[in-house]
């Protein structure tokens, strides 16, 4: 599995999408983030798992530079995305549309359903009709969206139901054609057997771009990630494979969270 | 890891690597979509400072059109509190105390009949008008403020003048009370719909935290919402009073242009708003009396300038007590 | 709605129903009641006059009106003939304001919507734009003699006096732009960055599209007051009497404003009724454009579309 391209400087840059060195992040006074380490391998599912406020949410936001929106927030130590630094990127409209994002409360656009999802190729240049009907219906069937909704694409997207919203925004992340694809909480709007299908989507997606899955349900990280994170009041307490992680994790704190001592 | 083509239908058709270092290029290629966004960034800051721009504009162009005068010629003693305007005659008297005093009785007279009439209003609308008769109520204050001041002009030389001869038995009905009631019916809107905000903006938990004690809807708003709502009614009255202030058309025609210390409600008066309208057309350009009638703008500028400024102030002292 | 009374507390608990309500309470209900009806009258007692100034003016001059009377040029001074070049002049000067006022206020909402912190510009800014609103109208004008009829050349024109509306009105424009496009969600603006739009793109597909209705409202507002507005253009472009229309934007011209003003004031040997009938035309045009502005919001309001 060693990669040689004449294009990849060395082995450790093909294997590894992203590399989070010493991550801190704090809103004013309150400390989200401390002093985190660890790396995401292309091609995988990783999964972050964790009680509430741990800095999950505050991690993806600084992985696609939203923290630009957001002035209280502060940000130190390095992330490195696709071999750069993403605080020295230039272009910060191409670094986030590298990534697409899900977030926990959906959000459908007040455009119709074609053009929510035809919105991201649209800005990234594809103009034609044909084109564009091939990814929509892709991107809404990856999101199992696309049976309930193919007779009506002109209608509104901001008036679906919330589940479908969700549905309409993970089709609207996968319209990016992204290289990291960041899910934090999807299936909280989501009903069970939708979630399910996404699931086994989620899985067929990884040999096209890499994924981060942030989840409340240790069972679905459990499913779904090839490597996972405990993160707890800020700090990644640990990293490994998943069933390993399950199995036997080397701290204590992971246990106990494992079994449901605490949530 | 590199991905063989034969795998999967993949979607794109270069390796996985190649497109990764053609996306990582474009991480610092700035694009059309990144220029254009700098330049609309720019172009509404532009428009958002034109706001500035053009009250300091103002300031600018008047000040210097009466600048002449007020260098060589004018002592601001006599301009303020000089008791004759004579600009017409040899030697010519700048002494704006008439119009001064003038623009103050209106006013006052304005406020006196505006000020409980729209807070009535507010009160009724904000606290117990419900449904389809607030909707009504407030299309009529909308109404009311629509009309535009030269048909309240109108008005008030047709059918307000002959009702003051008929009642009062005044020669003639273009004076004070005239104008102000005009100014009070000119300005009772927007001090109703301020009034209105701030009777709004008091928490709907002082109210239940009342009604619970037993209180009825009307000491709930004597005792809780008025105190509440002081500084925005403050507000209320001191944008109204600049409305008043500032009113040029409707007061030319209805208060019928004295240029005398007013003594009693029924005089005609001159407020510094009318004698300007009324003087600049007959005024040389360039000339003295051209040069103060744009003294006394500036001045009217001034004091509307420092009357928002101070109720801009209270409206934000509330928001930032909130 | 029942208190607990002091007198019904101790003596009668035990016989009288908790529900009824006591004499104190019948008679603070009745004072209520009395209180409600006298700021209800009150308040009409504001806006009867209201009524009152359109009945006048439909009685005394829906007479005169007629569509020859809006079409045909006035004589005699103005005292006679009809009003059309009245009519002209005021759409000249009120496209000229609009054609100034809208861009730059909607630009400037955007500004202070989308881009805007909290700082000192945004506050001065802000500052300025209630300033600018609160200036007495002959100071307007005072301005626009300065600035538009010498400073730039324009002399006294239908240009003049519609830049000098368009300073006037703009605050109205950036007022309602602003609020309908803060009116807009900001999880729409969200899910947009995160997808990589820049902050124009947003603005330009989703947010300005969904704030018609505040920029329909600033326009409505703006002619409205361009309508009415005498003092502005009595001196920067408007004359009493003409009996051409204007012949480009650096002309001189009649306006309806203006014409009222004249015929009720200086004007000699004009008929009776013909104010009446010149103030109806006014306000006929005012109150159908708010009429217009009313049943847009209420339209708007019930097509939601999130």
């Amino acid at each position: 599995m060693v990669a040689t391209s004449p294009i990849a400087p060395t082995k450790t840059s093909q294997d590894v999408l992203l590399q989070v060195e010493g991550l801190s992040i704090s809103y004013e006074n309150k400390k989200a983030l401390s002093g985190v380490n660890f790396e995401v391998r292309r091609n995988e599912i990783f999964g972050i798992i964790g009680p509430a406020n741990s800095g999950k949410t505050s991690f993806l936001r600084a992985l696609n530079r939203m923290d630009e929106f957001q002035h209280k927030m502060r940000v130190d130590g390095k992330i490195t995305f696709a071999g750069r630094d993403v605080s020295t990127v230039r272009n910060l409209y191409a670094l986030r549309r590298m990534i697409g994002v899900v977030f926990p409360l959906p959000v459908g656009l007040p455009l119709s359903i074609y053009d929510n999802v035809a919105l991201a190729p649209r800005l990234r240049g594809v103009r034609n009709r044909a084109d564009l009907d091939v990814i929509v219906e892709r991107c809404l069937t990856r999101a199992a969206l696309w049976d309930e909704v193919k007779d009506r694409l002109k209608s509104l997207g901001s008036l679906l139901s919330g589940g479908q919203q969700q549905r309409l925004t993970i089709a609207r992340a996968l319209s990016q054609d992204p290289e990291l694809l960041l899910l934090d909480e999807f299936s909280i709007a989501v009903d069970p057997v939708t979630t399910m299908r996404i699931e086994e989507v989620l899985k067929s997606l990884r040999d096209e771009m890499t994924i981060v899955l942030v989840t409340n349900l240790v069972q679905q990280a459990r499913r779904l990630a090839d490597r996972t994170a405990f993160f707890l009041a800020g700090e990644c307490v640990e990293v490994n494979e998943t069933e390993p992680l399950f199995r036997g994790a080397k701290d204590q704190r992971t246990r106990d969270y494992l079994e449901g001592r605490f949530g | 890891m590199q991905k063989t083509p034969s795998r999967m239908p993949a979607p794109r058709p270069t390796l996985a690597s190649d497109r990764s270092q053609a996306w990582a290029d474009a991480l610092d290629k700035r694009d059309r979509a990144w220029g254009l966004d700098l330049a609309a960034r720019l172009l509404v800051l532009l428009g958002g400072v034109s706001a500035i721009l053009f009250i300091g504009a103002i300031f600018l162009f008047i000040t210097t059109e009466g600048l002449e005068f007020m260098v060589n010629t004018m002592d601001l003693k006599a301009l303020l509190f000089g008791t004759r305007w004579e600009p017409t005659v040899e030697p010519p008297e700048y002494g704006a105390l008439p119009l001064i005093m003038g623009t103050v009785w209106i006013t006052a007279v304005a406020m006196i009949i505006g000020v409980p009439l729209a807070f009535a209003a507010a009160v009724y609308v904000g606290e117990f008008a419900r449904g389809r008769q607030r909707e009504w109520l407030k299309i009529g204050i909308e109404v009311l403020a629509a009309i535009p001041s030269v048909v309240w002009g109108v008005i008030g030389l047709y059918v307000i003048k002959p009702l003051i001869e008929q009642t009062f038995g005044v020669p003639i009905g273009l004076n004070i009370f005239n104008a102000g009631i005009i100014l009070g019916l000119m300005a009772a809107p927007i001090i109703a719909t301020i009034a209105e905000d701030a009777l709004k903006a008091v928490p709907e938990s002082y109210r239940e935290a009342a009604e619970s004690l037993g209180a009825t809807r009307w000491q709930v708003i004597w005792k809780v919402v008025l105190p509440h709502a002081r500084p925005g009614l403050s507000a209320a009255v001191l944008l109204g009073v600049g409305r008043a202030f500032g009113e040029t058309i409707a007061v030319l025609m209805a208060s019928g242009h004295r240029l005398m210390i007013p003594g009693d409600v029924m005089d005609s008066a001159a407020t510094l708003t009318a004698t300007i309208a009324a003087e600049l057309g007959e005024a040389a350009v360039g000339s003295d009396h051209y040069q103060v009638l744009f003294v006394l703008g500036l001045l009217l500028f001034l004091i509307t300038f420092s009357v928002n400024l101070i109720a801009d102030r209270i409206v934000r002292g509330r928001k930032a007590a909130q | 709605m029942t208190s607990i009374d002091a007198n019904s507390a101790q003596g009668e608990r035990d016989d009288a129903p908790v529900f009824q309500a006591t004499p104190n309470e019948h008679k603070a209900r009745s004072v209520e009641q009395v209180l409600k009806l006298g700021f209800l009258a009150v308040t009409l007692l504001l806006l009867i006059p209201a009524a009152g100034i359109l009945a006048v003016l439909v009685i005394k001059g829906a007479p005169g009106l007629s569509w020859e009377f809006l079409t045909t040029k006035p004589t005699d001074n103005g005292a006679a003939g009809g009003i059309s070049t009245a009519l002209v002049g005021t759409v000249w000067m009120t496209g000229v304001a609009l054609l100034f006022s809208l861009p730059l206020g909607v630009t400037a909402a955007i500004y202070l919507s989308e881009y805007a912190r909290d700082n000192w510009l945004t506050r001065t800014i802000n500052i300025a734009i209630v300033n600018l609103a609160g200036v007495p109208s002959i100071v307007h004008a005072l301005f626009g003699i300065g600035a538009f009829v010498y400073f730039l050349e324009f002399g006294k024109s239908v240009l003049a006096a519609g830049c000098t509306l368009a300073v006037m009105t703009l605050p109205v424009v950036i007022v309602s732009t602003r609020e309908s496009l803060q009116a807009v969600p900001r999880a729409f603006r969200d899910a947009c960055w995160n997808m990589g739009a820049t902050r124009w793109q947003t603005i330009w597909r989703i947010v300005l599209p969904n704030s018609g209705s505040g920029i329909l409202t600033g326009l409505i507002l703006v002619v409205c007051r361009a309508v009415g507005e005498t003092a502005p253009i009595m001196f920067t472009g408007a004359v009493f009497f003409r009996q051409f229309y204007p012949n480009g934007v650096f002309d001189k011209s009649m306006a309806l404003s203006y014409h009222l003003f004249s015929v009720s004031t200086h004007v000699k040997g004009v008929p009776e009724h013909i104010p009446y009938t010149v103030a109806l035309t006014l306000i006929l045009v005012v109150l159908s454009m708010n009429a217009v502005a009313i049943y847009f919001r209420m339209k708007l309001r019930g097509r939601k579309k999130w």
